[in-house]
């Protein structure tokens, strides 16, 4: 190439310095945009989305922080994140469930009022959203488990008996009284915030959570042998033998020696058990 | 010019044509800000919900959408197709800007553009050095770099800092620390920049300015063989490399201001004494033959 005979031209060595400095400056002006942007994506837990909310990270390229569905929404349950004052990137709607909680309205407003589909149109039955999962985040102050009969989260859940069941068992401290343990049940909890909202304590016992930090996700070679054995009809694997089942006691096949095993030597003159006086 | 061989900006054409119409454009530009800006107040304030919504989008009379073309090219380059509100909302701002000239958003209706104006207010009225001049290109940079960080980072990347949706949605939902910001943009302007922001930073302005390279709507300086050297259209004009090829172009050349980078706000009209300028249409070559003007000083008074 001869390109080495062609004399320097100082115009295209203005452009070339010029074209290096924009790029430069720009690419130090994107890291720091694509740096605050980030900051922006964490999502405070007690910042709840909207129903029908995109996974977060969709939800930031879709939503265009317009706020027609804090407009739309009739109980003015969502607000519009303000510039450092809240926890969520600036502008998009959030709720707080001990504040004002969703009062799942059957129409959606704010999915319907969304022009961009960050609140995703498919969602068409309330009871279907995932806004969040309640989680019985205190036990030791929760009254039912202290075993009174509180059972407001219960009682005002929209899906009460499906979201929220009260588990009763034994009251081991009074010796004969129950427990009503409020148990939330994810696969039907739609986040809405109305337990937490209503939990009598100065400070929620029962919290809505987003599902990143409510659930924990089953490992995907997991099988539940009950659920595998139902769903074949039986055994999956042909012939498989019954051992004995161990069981708490003092032994550990209870039905071969009901109270334990027979223990291999006795004491002279220790009573022989199951024998009585 | 240090020595004061001239009338404070604007006198001459006040003196001639009177007050009001050496400042029309400007009143009317300034209800025209408010005038958008009221739309989307009425109905926090007295329920009047014509218009709900902030500028990235809005829904008028719970029917018309409009969408900012620019706010949802980034959500498309971040990887989200919006659903077919958004986009006929974007391609009716699309249309409208194409045909009016695409910066008529940035000095008619953008909120900042007050914020900015006054700085540049003060900015003169204090006397200050222009200070630091970056390129006028520098914004179509900066708009090419927020659509390459939007794409990598999957968001709508300008929205983090826009200024001009911040205050926006600050004046109609509530402000939190959005002020800052908008404090920011003006003490930029004041003492780092003359006409730093809007002339050559903004990207929300370049995309604008594209948009409306071909638009219709174009003040023209129909009668320059009246002007007189006065000045006066380049002391306001907030882009004024945009006049010397219309103003002082070749007998022959186009009288029309066809850099896409004027903002149509119409001050070049209000203040020209000698009525060199109107708003026409792009197609609209005419060019007034006068008599040459007396440049012997009459703005020396």
């Amino acid at each position: 190439m001869p390109a080495a005979a062609t004399p320097l031209s100082p115009q295209r060595r203005r452009f070339l310095m010029d074209t290096a400095r924009m790029a430069g400056g720009c690419a130090l002006a994107g890291g720091a945009l694509a740096w605050l942007g980030h900051e922006a994506r964490a999502l405070p837990a007690e910042a709840l989305r909207p129903p029908g909310a995109l996974p977060e990270a969709d939800f930031l390229a879709a939503c265009i922080r317009c706020g027609l569905c804090v407009r739309d929404c009739p109980y003015d349950t969502l607000a519009l994140a303000e510039l450092g004052e809240d926890g969520p990137a600036t502008g998009t709607p959030f709720f707080t469930a001990r504040e004002v909680p969703c009062e799942m309205c059957d129409d959606i407003p704010c999915v319907a009022a969304c022009p961009t589909a960050a609140l995703d149109p498919a969602l068409t039955d309330i009871d279907a959203a995932r806004m969040g999962s309640a989680v019985l985040v205190d036990q030791e102050n929760c009254l039912n488990f202290l075993g009174l009969r509180c059972d407001v989260c219960y009682r005002v859940c929209p899906v009460i008996d499906a979201a929220i069941t009260l588990e009763p068992s034994h009251n081991e401290r009074s010796g004969h009284h129950a427990i009503f343990a409020p148990t939330v049940h994810a696969e039907h909890c739609t986040g809405c915030g109305k337990c937490e909202k209503s939990c009598v304590l100065p400070e929620a016992a029962i919290k809505v959570l987003p599902l990143r930090l409510a659930r924990g996700a089953p490992a995907a070679h997991y099988r539940k042998g009950w659920e595998e054995m139902e769903e074949h009809g039986g055994p999956l694997v042909e012939g498989i033998i019954d051992l004995p089942d161990r069981l708490p006691g003092p032994g550990t096949d209870t039905r071969a020696a009901p109270g334990g095993f027979e223990p291999s030597f006795r004491l002279p003159g220790a009573p022989v058990p199951g024998a009585g006086e | 010019m240090t020595a004061r061989t001239h009338l404070p900006v604007g006198e001459e054409a006040i003196r001639l044509k009177g007050w009001w119409r050496a400042h029309r454009f400007l009143l009317l530009r300034r209800l025209s800000q408010a005038f958008f800006l009221g739309l989307f107040l009425l109905g926090p304030w007295f329920g009047l919900w014509w218009v709900a919504g902030t500028l990235a989008g809005s829904r008028s009379f719970g029917i018309l959408p409009l969408t900012d073309p620019m706010v949802l090219a980034q959500s498309l380059v971040a990887g989200h197709l919006p659903e077919l509100t958004a986009l006929i909302g974007a391609l009716i701002v699309l249309a409208a800007y194409a045909l009016i000239g695409g910066r008529v958003y940035c000095s008619w209706v953008c909120p900042i553009n007050p914020v900015t104006d006054a700085a540049h207010w003060l900015h003169a009225r204090l006397g200050l050095q222009k200070g630091w001049q970056p390129k006028r290109h520098t914004r179509l940079w900066l708009l090419a770099m927020v659509l390459v960080v939007s794409a990598l980072t999957g968001t709508i990347a300008w929205e983090v800092v826009n200024p001009i949706t911040m205050l926006h949605r600050g004046l109609v939902f509530g402000m939190g620390f959005a002020w800052a910001l908008v404090a920011l943009v003006f003490f930029f302007d004041l003492l780092v920049s003359r006409r730093g922001w809007c002339g050559h930073l903004c990207p929300v302005g370049a995309f604008y300015g594209l948009l409306g390279t071909h638009s219709l709507l174009r003040v023209s300086a129909t009668r320059r063989a009246a002007c007189d050297d006065c000045m006066e259209c380049f002391a306001v004009c907030p882009e004024n490399h945009v006049i010397a090829p219309a103003l002082r172009g070749a007998p022959g050349k186009t009288p029309l201001i066809l850099s896409p980078d004027c903002t149509n706000c119409g001050r070049c009209v209000d203040v020209c004494s000698v009525n060199v300028f109107e708003f026409t249409h792009r197609f609209d070559q005419h060019v007034e033959v006068l008599p040459p003007p007396d440049r012997s000083g009459t703005t020396a008074a």
